[in-house]
């Protein structure tokens, strides 16, 4: 156990690597094509990484629960890159869906898909905690406010899950109903191993982006010690 | 290739350039925290060698 917790990054990363050479075999070996033809092979990506992005928002939400109520300076940096890693995601999940859209529907974006315009607004949310995040001076105040703000925007994450089922309009294929995933076995498997895939990249990411923050301020204090 | 096979390259090939610029960022992070490493060992040691030499007292 201590020997994974000493090796937690490069066992992470090998895990990502195995996983990810997996999720793309399997997307183009294993998986049958469906109606939506072999476009449809986008999908085993965007999905899994548009729901790494909620999975990574409300890591830092909770992570910046844990900050208001603890008052923990590592919590709070927990939050920032769980949200900026969240925010990437987005990105991807944004370019994903538009080159998606562009075969399907014609179009890079379609503005009265209430999923799509739902998912942009919870990305620009985030977008906009770094711009809140870099306007206050760091101390307790930075840290609260962004803690705050971060919680705020988690609020978004169900209503944009629910859009989707809420939604009059059918524009955006529906796969998980309250039913379950329309979805063979075949393709729920190649699904579920991508999902697991994007998971444990974002996880290596978080930790690479984490060590390096947390060196950034051993180097800070450090500097601030021999000065 | 058919039109359907080069959208899905594109959307991978997104997936892996964002990924690559990510790591890109990352290693140019890791570069500086490398040269901050260096400038406070440099520090480190010229405080060190500025240091009057201390002498051996005899105890008792």
């Amino acid at each position: 156990m201590t020997l994974l917790r000493a090796h937690r990054l490069p066992a992470l990363a090998a895990l990502a690597l195995g996983l990810m050479t997996a999720a793309i075999a399997m997307v183009f070996f294993y998986a049958p094509l469906d109606a939506d033809g072999f476009n449809q092979k986008i999908f085993y990506f965007h999905v899994p990484v548009a729901l790494t992005a909620y999975a990574c928002f409300g890591w830092g939400a909770w992570k910046a629960l844990v900050h208001l109520w603890r008052h923990s300076p590592e919590a709070d940096l927990q939050s920032y890159v769980a949200i900026h890693q969240g925010v990437i995601f987005g990105v991807l999940v944004l370019l994903t869906g538009s080159i998606w859209a562009r075969y399907r529907w014609g179009h890079w974006w379609v503005w009265s898909s209430n999923q799509l315009v739902l998912f942009l607004l919870l990305f620009l949310f985030y977008a906009a905690y770094f711009m809140l995040r870099y306007s206050v001076e760091p101390g307790p105040r930075r840290e609260n406010l962004a803690a705050v703000y971060a919680l705020f925007g988690v609020v978004l994450i169900p209503v944009s899950w629910l859009a989707i089922h809420l939604a009059q309009d059918i524009i955006h294929p529906v796969v998980f109903t309250s039913t379950g995933p329309h979805l063979g076995g075949r393709e729920l498997l190649t699904f579920c191993v991508s999902w697991a895939a994007i998971l444990s990249l974002a996880a290596c990411l978080y930790h690479v982006e984490l060590a390096g923050k947390r060196l950034d301020a051993r180097l800070r204090t450090l500097r601030e010690l021999l000065a | 290739m058919t039109t359907a096979e080069k959208y899905v390259t594109a959307a991978y090939l997104v997936v892996f350039l964002v990924v690559l610029a990510y790591v890109l960022i990352i290693s140019l992070k890791l570069g500086r925290l490398e040269r901050e490493v260096a400038e406070l060992e440099e520090l480190a040691r010229r405080r060190r060698d500025a240091e009057p030499e201390r002498k051996a007292v005899a105890i008792g």
